[in-house]
This record gives C-alpha cells, structure tokens and sequence, in this order.
C-alpha cells in the first residue's frame, strides 16, 4: 500500500511544564518526538523505541508514561512534565534531581531523565520506600552505565531530601 | 592553602545540565532548524546476496523527499571501499565494505541507499519504496561454519581466514610435553555487544560562506572522524571542524573507522547545502553498528605439582564478522592479554580471525580481554582441581611477584611495543580479595546452606589490563584575564566524568578554584591532534597532558608574577587562583597575570586596570620577547613510553536453585589497582558499571543470529540487558594503589576493569557450586539445567571437576 504523500497536520496544543506548545503534527507523530523536536524539550531521551528502557519517560497527570508510545495527538488535553519541569521554580535542582547528584546515581546522563521523572512519580506514591521498593521503583528502566547500585542509593536518598522539605 | 582535589570524591559538575535535561546530545542539536533535514538508510535484509538491481523511481515522488543516494550516486573516494583503519602485516586478507553497498551484501543490516527528506518519518517511508532485486547466496554464520569454510564469505578470501597469528616466548609444546601434569579444555564466548543507550547518531551543516563543513558525531574519536570525512569527501581538512558534543555512553562501539553514515550525511550536508542529521534507531544499532566476543579456544597446559605452569599452548578462532574495519585489535588483546597476573614459563598462541555474515566486530569494553581471562582463569580452576588445590593458591604460584617489575613477557602488545608490564602487587591484591569475599569462611557458609536445601559456589578471577595505549594526547589550558581556567583536550567524554576529573587535576597543578575551570573535549576547534576516549587511556593520557600543561602554563605565570611583584620565582606559591611571596603580603592575582601577559592592555576589565599597578617588560625590547608569546596560556602533549597495566581480582558467589537452576548472586566483591585515584567516586562508578555489563554477557547477553544470518534478539524485548534487579545489590571494593612509573601522575586506566573478569569468575563460582565444569558463556537457567541433566549420571556431583588428557 502506497503511503499519501502529503500528509494531514492536526493542531495540537500540548501543555507541558506549565507552558502551552501549539504545534503543528501528522496524527503518527510520537509525542516523543514531538517534545523533542516540536517543543524543543530535548531532555527528554530515545532509547528504543517500543516502550522498554524508559529514557522517554515523562508525567503524564502525574503518571509516568513512556512518550515514545504514546501519539501527540492523544495528548491534548494532559497535563505533561518532562525533565527540564523538575526543576524548583528558583531553579534549583528538586530533591530527586539533587539525590543523584550526591550519589552519583549518573554518568552518561543519557537515561537519566526516563530515571528522575520515574522516580519523581515514585516517591509520590510512596514517599518512604525501603531498598527493596526502591529497587522496584526503578526495575522498568534501562540505565547501561551505573550498574544501578547508585540509583538505588539516589532513590532512597531523595526520599531523605524530601522529608526535609516538609 | 587550597584543598588538594587529586584523589577526592569530587561531585561531578557535569550533572548539573544533564540533571536539568540541558545535556546536549546529537540529537538534541539544530533541532529549532527550519532547513534541517533527516535521513533513514535502506538496510540488507539478506546476510549473503548479490545486488541484481535497485529501482528507487518510487522515492522522489514522495511529498517531503529530498535525494536519495546509492552506490552509483557516488563519487571519487566515497565510491572506493571505507577504509581499514588498523592494517596488520598478519591480516593478509582485510576487507571493507562500501559507505554504500555495491554488487554484494554481505550482512543484515548493511547500508545499502541513504533517503534524505525533511523528517524521518517521510524518510523512512521513502525507504520502504526503494525495490532491490537479490540474488540470494548461503551465508556463513558462527565460528563453526566459518572454520568448516564449505562456503565462503567473500570469493576471494580462502576458508573465510581473514588473518592468521602467532607468538611464542619459550617452547610451550615442548615444556607441556614434558610436564608431570597435562590438561586440555575448550573453552567458548558467544557474541554480545556495547549497546549504549544513546545510539549512533551524526549531524552535518555546510556554510557555503566560508566552504567549512562542521560535523557533530557521538563519536570517541573527532579527530578520527574528521580526518575520514576530509579524506573521503576530498576537503582540505583545515575545512573541516568535527564536534562531539554529549555522549550517551560508547563503551567501544562509538569508535571510528568510519561508519558508512559519519560519511553519507556531510556529504549529503554539503551537497544539499541543508544541515542533515541521522539518528540511529535501536534495531538498526544492533544490526549495524557492532559486536564482540565471539571466540572459541582450545587450551593445552603443562604444570607441576604446586600448580605452577610450565608450558602453555593457546589456539583460538575469533569470529570478526562481514569486514575488518578496525584490523586486529581485539584477538591480538586476547592473545597478550590472556596471560593476566600470571608468568607461564613457556607460553604459544596462535589465532585464525574468520569472516561470517554477520555484523563486523570492534572492541568492546575489555575488548579482547574478557575472553582472554575466561580462558586463563578457567585453566587455572581446572588446575586446582585437578590437583585438589585451593584455587587461590594455584594462582598464588604463578602470580608475577612485586619485586619481579618490570615484568617482560616477551611478546609484542597490540600497541606494537613490548608487552612489559610496569607495576603492580597481586599478591596483595588476592590477600584484600579473600578478606574482602570470605574466601577461608566459605565452606562453613557452604554448608549452612547445604543444610537448608540451598546450593551456592564461589568463584575468584584475576586480570592485567594494558590502559593508556598511545601514542599522545595532547591539552591546551589558557588562563583568562578573569582568573578562570579554560583547557581543552581533544579526546572526547561519554560519561566518564572527564570534566570534573581533568579539572581536579587543573586544579591542583595550577593553584586554582576547582569551580573557575572549565574543561572542553572533543572539539577539532580547540585541540586537532587526538586520538580518543577508547582501551582505558582517557585519564592516563589527557589526565597527563594536561597536567604538563598546566604546568607549563604555572611556569610562565610564576615568570611573569615574579617579574612583577621584584621577587624570585622560587618564593613564589599559587593558591586559590593567587599568586604570593612566601610569607610576605605581596600578592597577585594570576587573572592580573594573565593581562600582563599581553602587552596589548586596553582595561577591558577590573584585572586589567588592576594590572596597572604593575610593570613588567624590557622598554629597551619589543614588547613581545623574542622566544616569547602574548597570553597565559600552556600547551604539551603526553606520549608514553608504552601502556601502564592495571589489574585488579573479582570474586562472587552465587546460589543455584535446584529446581529451576535460577543464578542469583548472593556477593560480588572486587579488588583493583588503577594506580593513584583522581576521583575514587567516578572510579567506583566505573566498577560498577562494568560489572553490570560483566553481568549481563555472563548471565544474558548473546546475538541470536538463525542460520540465515537474521538476528533474532534485534530489539530491548529481546536482548538482555540488566536491569537493577539483575546486578548484585551491592559491590564490595577495595583499592590497592601501586603508581604507574611511566606517567607523572602515577595513574591507570579504570574504564573497562569491571567487565574484563565476570565470564571467568561466574563460570567459576557456578562450576563449584554444581560441581560440573562449566567451559561456555554466558550461561542460561535452561542451559545449566541441560548441563545438570547431562552430567546426571556422573558419580558423584560435589565432586571437583577434572580434564585430564590421557
């Protein structure tokens, strides 16, 4: 089957970290991609492509989803976070994104978005988890450079942090 | 007095962007770009074909295509083989493929037509429309078929031998023929690969005003990079300026040599006149990029009573995949590197690397190695068994003792100099391992958890890895009129930290804030002689470099400081990013230094009208000295004598389970030595790292090629990589620092060390605990159980293992 040639735009206007993006996108466009090359929201990394290492990892209502399986156009009326929306609003770094600073919970820092909302979303469930759910909070996310133990101790750490924001 | 920062575990100032997301990736670049362009590459489906005809008439009728590229598109060198970068008087039939395939294919996956259109989507549709016409020819895939060589992969290649190697120290046949004891084991690795999350990905843009192309490529060598883009597209390589920006990890597979894409996509750049940018996809890495790892081998060893070795005698089959980029690298480590702590009193290798169907082979993390120490340390298990030794003491027989450094083993190592090892300790280094794993309280453990029903084994392995490879590295550090510190070193970063570890060394040698340096790697712009981020030798060769110079940039402040504050040289310190007189007040800061470094003073900034206060210079002489230069700056490269040797002991036990044969690991303990320590943190970071890579070649990674050549496993659904719950839940480590001599630093390399011993130390702990050998890796629940089936028979289970030839 030939495939048309020009295809049909839709216009979408994604709510992400607060701001409106009103982009312009064929109905097969990722929202991966979109964010990424749409939105210019680059913090938010490919890594496969059918859902499994988690670098695309994103807050969708507060959920974490994994963009590249998800279309632009189904996500209209969300309320999306990407990595570069963790941040506090006076810009310092949220008590997950600090977590893995003091723990060197990174290296290539490739995975590392997929890791911080994921976590983000995680400890708002559960905000005190013990080194077993910790483990399991990140156990859907591919990292190929940490060896995890890190990301680990970061998880447990960001819970630390955040009690003391309370 | 400035902290010394040399050996601290400094915070890494690189996550601050990449914690942010304003990491900037390949991908991430020229994105707001209205003219930029995508392409997608039409890949072989077949592992073995003859290309009858291509008929893209269908493309450029597709709203959004821009040109379509095949063989017959291109042009002068592009259209010649790519090159094969590391010849080897050995590798007497090397072969490469075309950046675009011609005639033949001769693996799934190799690129075929390159579809440029304004996104990837149009891009990859355009690329479903091309129509290849094959005739289809049987492929050779695995080392089996290739050595059976009923069929070859490139006509003109004989019994599929791509090259052939020998070495020898002694006379291993004769001194095994003559041994009281004999063994002969075989001993296999499948294929894995380095599967970095970030794949491959290259971005392009030609400035028709100035004829300059600027290439971005997640590379681990831009000057490698720009130097096959200048060669192949026939500029002068002055108009060529290659950037590697972020990396999302290498591991190896990021080397160059060059990829058909590093290629297509500048020349595309230049002749679309549009920036093009080409982000590979996750199958397209595993069909596309690289392997490595496959090697079967055949041991023969003699030794004595003690266990010591007398004569060793290694042939091994390495299968190199469709072509031979990258030459040789990775069986001559094997080769070399096989020989570990240990000094065999007679040692031959000889290997046959083979050409199949499959995707080529460059090094991957330990590269070589892995394999070189399953081979050796499963010799060494076999010989303890053999004898009912304690597996540590055999090793302790033939370890290389402290006072033996230099130790010359006689052979030639893959950087073409003697493989001389420079210093280390492994007698101490097993006796923190035993302490650190509980060797000696093993047994009881054993038996505790005998009595639960529960089966576990221990297992040790050792190595040497040859780290920092030459030939240079090269670092410019200039210091500003502002105080802070700019250095440049050519060699590029995927995560190891660079940033933050070559500014503790800045720091350090040059008596500034850690915070006013900023380290820059990986840009032609800055510093066009490099080699790159590969074999461990980042921090031993720019760690170095720039330490020379920054040196030599400290010497001329201390010059000019001097000169200005009327004192010697000598009663000079810098701290803080202050220059003083010892014991006086009389003080400079080097930013004032550095502007009266240039007699060109306009006073642009406070250090300037600072500077004012002083005075330096001959009025009698030009105000540029002749022999001198305006500016504070220092530039100097390290080249080594030869590499520095790195070694370090893993030891882990596993539990079996009797029922599913299930591998969980209870420990995992390891010893390194990488010499002295810049960042403890980034080098623990580094162990585990490899050893989760050590872990999944082990225990999942393996290419599942079907006898067509077509990879079964090509996606992250199914190849399998740890996740968090495969990795051990903690890393025991333990550092012993014997100084490299042949740096200033003292250091070695620490990139691959993790992942080196994990085949051979799991086989081994798996092999005690099931009390059969275990002699090919990895090793799935469904194999150990087949093994536990065909060794059912065996008298008694628990018993050591032993291959004895008769």
């Amino acid at each position: 089957m030939s495939i048309p040639g020009a295809e049909q735009l839709h216009d979408v206007r994604l709510h992400v970290n607060g701001s409106v993006h009103e982009v312009q996108v064929p109905a097969r466009r990722l929202l991966s991609d979109a964010l990424r090359h749409d939105c210019g929201l680059t913090g938010t990394h490919v890594g496969c492509e059918h859902g499994v290492c988690g670098a695309c990892t994103i807050l969708v209502d507060g959920r974490p989803v994994r963009s590249c399986l998800m279309l632009a156009v189904s996500a209209v009326d969300a309320e999306i976070t990407t990595v570069e929306g963790l941040t506090e609003d006076d810009g310092s770094l949220s008590p997950v994104q600090q977590a893995f600073s003091d723990c060197h919970g990174l290296q290539c820092g490739f995975c590392t978005p997929g890791f911080l909302t994921t976590i983000t979303a995680g400890l708002a469930d559960n905000p005190d988890p013990s080194e077993e759910e910790a483990r399991e909070m990140i156990a859907g996310n591919l990292c190929r450079c940490t060896g995890y133990q890190n990301i680990v101790k970061s998880v447990l750490r960001a819970a630390e942090l955040g009690k003391g924001d309370e | 007095m400035t902290t010394k920062l040399f050996g601290a575990k400094v915070p890494r100032v690189e996550d601050q962007r990449f914690l942010r997301g304003q990491g900037r990736y390949v991908d991430d670049l020229l994105t707001d770009d209205p003219r930029l362009l995508h392409a997608a590459v039409l890949r072989s489906p077949h592992a073995h074909a003859r290309i009858v005809d291509i008929d893209v008439s269908d493309v450029l009728d597709l709203d959004g295509v821009v040109a379509v590229w095949t063989w017959e598109d291109l042009t002068g060198p592009m259209a010649e083989p790519l090159p094969l970068l590391i010849p080897h008087p050995t590798l007497t039939h090397g072969r490469t493929q075309y950046a675009l395939a011609r005639e033949e294919v001769n693996y799934v996956g190799e690129a075929i037509a390159f579809v440029v259109a304004v996104d990837r989507y149009v891009a990859e549709d355009a690329v479903a429309r091309i129509r290849v016409d094959y005739e289809h020819l049987q492929p050779v895939v695995g080392i089996a078929a290739a050595r059976a060589a009923e069929r070859t992969v490139h006509d003109d290649v004989p019994d599929n031998v791509g090259a052939r190697m020998e070495q020898e120290n002694g006379d291993a046949r004769a001194a095994i023929a003559a041994a009281p004891h004999t063994l002969t084991l075989d001993l296999d690795i499948e294929r894995s690969a380095c599967t970095p999350m970030e794949g491959r990905g290259t971005v392009a843009r030609w400035d028709p005003d100035t004829s300059r192309l600027t290439v971005w490529s997640s590379t681990q060598t831009s000057t490698g990079v720009r130097g096959c883009v200048a060669a192949k597209l026939g500029l002068d390589l002055a108009k060529v300026d290659v950037i590697t920006p972020d990396v999302g990890g290498g591991f190896g597979v990021k080397v160059v040599h060059p990829w058909p894409e590093e290629l297509l996509v500048p020349l595309a750049a230049k002749t679309l006149g549009r920036p093009v940018k080409y982000t590979e996809d996750r199958r397209e890495h595993f069909i596309s990029s690289a392997h490595e790892r496959a090697q079967e081998h055949h041991v023969e060893v003699g030794f004595d009573d003690e266990g010591r070795v007398l004569g060793l005698d290694v042939e091994f089959w390495h299968d190199h995949g469709a072509y031979t980029p990258y030459g040789l690298i990775v069986p001559i480590i094997t080769s070399t590197q096989l020989l570990g702590p240990y000094k065999p009193q007679n040692y031959r290798v000889v290997f046959e690397s083979l050409y199949t169907n499959t995707v080529i082979v460059t090094p991957y993390r330990g590269a070589g190695r892995p394999q070189g120490c399953f081979v050796m340390e499963r010799t060494m298990d076999a010989i303890a068994a053999y004898l009912g030794k304690d597996r540590t003491e055999v090793r302790s027989a033939n370890f290389i003792q402290p006072d033996e450094f230099p130790y010359e083993h006689g052979l030639i190592f893959q950087d073409g100099r003697e493989l001389t090892y420079d210093s280390g300790d492994y007698p101490a280094s097993l006796a923190k391992l035993k302490e650190l794993v509980g060797w000696d309280e093993f047994e009881d453990f054993r038996a505790e958890m005998a009595a639960q029903g529960r089966r576990v084994g221990i297992g040790l392995a050792c190595y040497v890895e040859g780290t920092g490879v030459g030939p240079y590295e090269g670092a410019h550090v200039h210091i500003e009129t502002s105080g802070k510190v700019k250095v440049a070193t050519g060699l590029t970063t995927q995560g190891q930290g660079h940033q933050t570890a070559f500014a503790q060394i800045v720091a350090d040698t040059l008596g500034v804030r850690f915070e006013d340096v900023e380290v820059t790697t990986g840009d032609t712009r800055k510093m066009p002689y490099a080699v790159g981020t590969f074999a461990s030798r980042a921090a031993v060769m720019s760690g170095s470099a720039i330490h020379l110079a920054a040196l030599r940039a400290k010497e001329k402040a201390l010059r000019i400081a001097a000169e200005a504050l009327e004192a010697s040289e000598e009663d000079l310190e810098i701290a803080d990013g202050v220059v003083s007189v010892k014991g006086t007040d009389a003080s400079i800061d080097l930013g004032t230094v550095a502007v009266l470094s240039n007699p060109l003073r306009y006073a642009f900034d406070e250090a300037s009208k600072a500077a004012t206060q002083f005075s330096v210079g001959d009025p009698g002489k030009p105000p540029v000295a002749e022999g001198d230069e305006p500016g504070l700056e220092g530039k100097d490269f390290y080249s080594p004598p030869r590499s520095t040797f790195a070694n370090g002991m893993h030891a882990v036990i596993v539990e079996t389970d009797p029922d599913t044969a299930e591998i969980t690991i209870l420990k995992y303990a390891v010893v390194h030595d990488c010499g002295h320590l810049i960042n403890p943190m980034i080098v623990e970071g580094q162990i585990h790292g490899g050893v989760a890579q050590g872990v999944g070649g082990a225990l999942y990674e393996r290419m599942a090629y079907d006898e067509s050549g077509q990879l079964l496993n090509a996606s992250f659904m199914d190849f399998l990589m740890p996740y968090v719950t495969e990795v051990p839940t903690s890393i025991d480590i333990d550092h012993l620092e014997t100084p490299s001599p042949l740096n200033p630093l003292g250091i070695k390399g620490a990139g691959e060390a993790g992942v080196i011993p994990s085949a051979a130390v799991f086989a081994a702990a798996i092999e005690d605990a099931e009390g059969f050998p275990i002699t090919a890796m990895p090793i799935s629940p469904s194999e150990l159980f087949e093994l536990r089936l065909a060794h059912a028979d065996e008298p008694d289970p628990t018993e050591a293992p032993t291959r004895s030839t008769p």
